[in-house]
């Protein structure tokens, strides 16, 4: 089975300071993979490294394209990454705000994608912006409202149907729970399980936040200082902690 | 002050000659903005300092200048601008669009279709057509680049969400030979068909620095949706003074009783038309109006 992506060797410096070094792993189709470690550890660093964002130093990032199977994302054209990006991925930002259009209709920020990938029938956008809406649980009659009229989760939610519109085969999230409260958290999680499960997508979700990976990941890779410590499935490195440092994480986390 | 001293048209050679490069440049790549050194011109930003630079840059003594503000050719900045050439230039002026071989203009195209042996030189305040959905001049320019027009398409689609209709009246963004969105300058959509003429056209904005080009019978297509197409809208109504039904037409208050009269915004073409016999509902026959 061909990998969808494969991560070898990525490396990112800041000057003589570390992103990420050497990071390396396969993502499967249908898979979803967590990435957790506290905050500075790279783990954003490394996100932005895997979808475009920033240019790696070392390393390559390859993903299985439709056309051409498996292309290195890093040497390969801007136009090419950029069309990978509104077609074939999407990116979660932490901050709804990163990744909508705040003075754009809620029915624009869905259709943008769709109409940036050659979409020219009003009809038919909209009435994908409805359904999409839908999905994601906001209610029909909010579509021609602007996202700041809309709360935190909802913008989340809107942010996540603006990225799954146009069916993409990969989602990077980086801390799609972050600032929201935990009800509200619960249902977005709930709602993400299952448009994962069904369009069968594969995630790379970064998070500090373990409940998150808990109920959404296969597998889990555990950071620290720019360094991957721990690799396995989600289940085992949560209950069975190997490393010093994710023995700490898991004994953090605050039992209710 | 003395006249005399000035150069040719007011801009020194040099300037000039860096001024037909843009031009050149625009020319060979239709509805690409070429960034050039705009200069200080003596009348303040969003009177058409990128205009009278293009013009200066295209005169020659033999030239036949015509300007047209908002289709007026008896408006204070078309008064202006047209004094200052003959001040500076010493060209011969005129308000005939058919007599006039440089024609710089706000806001129309002219009724009357151009010839081959014309230039039609364009003010442009806002050049950009993404500006006001993407604010970054490095994200506009990188989207031109790739060719990442989606975004225009969202803010018709805004319109359409909002109004029902496109309501983009003027400034209507085209798609230049399949290649390069532009903003045709805010004329208005009435006159988008028009872009595809037998004149060059030329594109000058003055703040922002960029010159852009139409060589003559280039496809300009202006965006909509399939469900939606353009339409090229005026007011519905025929000219009240020359009777004319194909031309754009402004609307003026005329009395406190809601009284109003359509007229057309070409004051040249109403004119001639007047002239040539055609009287509108409200209009009275010329030979009487001049006395």
């Amino acid at each position: 089975m061909t990998p969808l992506l494969q991560v070898e060797a990525v490396s990112k410096f800041y000057g003589a300071r570390i992103g990420c070094a050497d990071v390396s792993f396969d993502l499967y189709p249908g898979e979803v993979m967590g990435i957790v470690g506290e905050s500075g550890s790279g783990k954003s660093t490394l996100l932005n490294c895997l979808a475009g964002h920033l240019q790696p130093d070392a390393g390559a990032v390859r993903f299985d394209t439709r056309a051409e199977g498996l292309r290195d994302t890093i040497t390969m054209s801007e136009p090419e990454r950029r069309m990978l990006g509104r077609t074939d991925w999407a990116f979660v930002h932490q901050h709804a705000r990163d990744g909508l259009r705040m003075n754009v209709s809620a029915g624009g920020n869905v259709g943008e994608r769709l109409m940036a990938v050659g979409a020219r029938h009003y009809g038919d956008i909209r009435n994908s912006a409805t359904d999409w809406l839908g999905r994601v649980e906001i209610a029909a009659d909010r579509i021609d409202d602007r996202p700041s009229a809309f709360s935190g989760g909802m913008q989340q939610r809107l942010q996540i149907a603006r990225n799954l519109v146009t069916g993409p085969r990969l989602v990077f999230m980086d801390e799609p729970t972050g600032g929201l409260d935990v009800s509200v958290q619960a249902r977005l999680l709930d709602l993400m399980r299952g448009l994962v499960r069904e369009m069968g997508l594969s995630a790379i979700i970064v998070t500090h936040d373990l409940a998150v990976v808990r109920l959404l990941a296969d597998r889990l890779m555990v950071m620290k200082d720019g360094h991957v410590v721990e690799t396995g499935l989600t289940d085992q490195v949560l209950d069975d902690p190997q490393h010093g440092y994710t023995q700490l994480l898991v004994s953090s986390v605050l039992q209710v | 002050m003395n006249v005399s001293a000035y150069n040719f048209a007011y801009l020194d050679e040099q300037t000039k000659r860096m001024i037909r490069r843009a031009i050149l440049k625009g020319l060979a790549i239709p509805g690409y903005q070429v960034p050039f050194a705009s200069r200080e011109m003596p009348m303040p930003y969003g009177w058409g300092t990128g205009g009278v630079q293009v013009s200066a840059a295209v005169l020659v003594p033999e030239d036949t200048f015509k300007v047209i503000d908002q289709g007026a050719d008896d408006t204070t900045n078309a008064v202006s601008i047209r004094r200052f050439f003959e001040k500076t230039a010493g060209v011969a002026v005129t308000e005939d669009t058919a007599r006039a071989s440089v024609i710089q203009t706000r806001h129309r195209i002219p009724e009357m279709p151009l010839r081959a042996d014309q230039i039609l030189v364009y003010q442009v305040p806002i050049p950009e057509p993404l500006r006001f959905l993407e604010p970054s001049e490095v994200e506009t320019r990188k989207m031109h680049s790739l060719e990442e027009y989606g975004l225009m398409h969202v803010k018709l689609y805004e319109d359409i969400s909002q109004h029902g209709a496109i309501a983009t009246a003027y400034a209507y963004p085209v798609k230049v030979e399949g290649r390069y969105v532009m903003d045709p300058s805010p004329i208005p959509k009435f006159d988008n068909p028009k872009l595809t003429m037998d004149a060059i056209q030329l594109f000058g904005a003055g703040r922002e620095q960029r010159i852009y080009a139409l060589p003559p019978h280039t496809r300009v297509v202006s965006l909509d949706f399939e469900d939606f197409p353009f339409e090229a809208s005026k007011a519905d109504h025929a000219c009240d003074l020359c009777g004319a039904g194909d031309s754009y037409l402004d609307e003026l208050i005329v009395d406190d009783a809601g009284g109003r009269l359509f007229m057309c915004s070409d004051t040249d073409y109403c004119t001639t038309r007047r002239a040539a016999g055609h009287v509108g509902a409200q209009g009275v026959p010329v030979k009487e109006d001049v006395a």
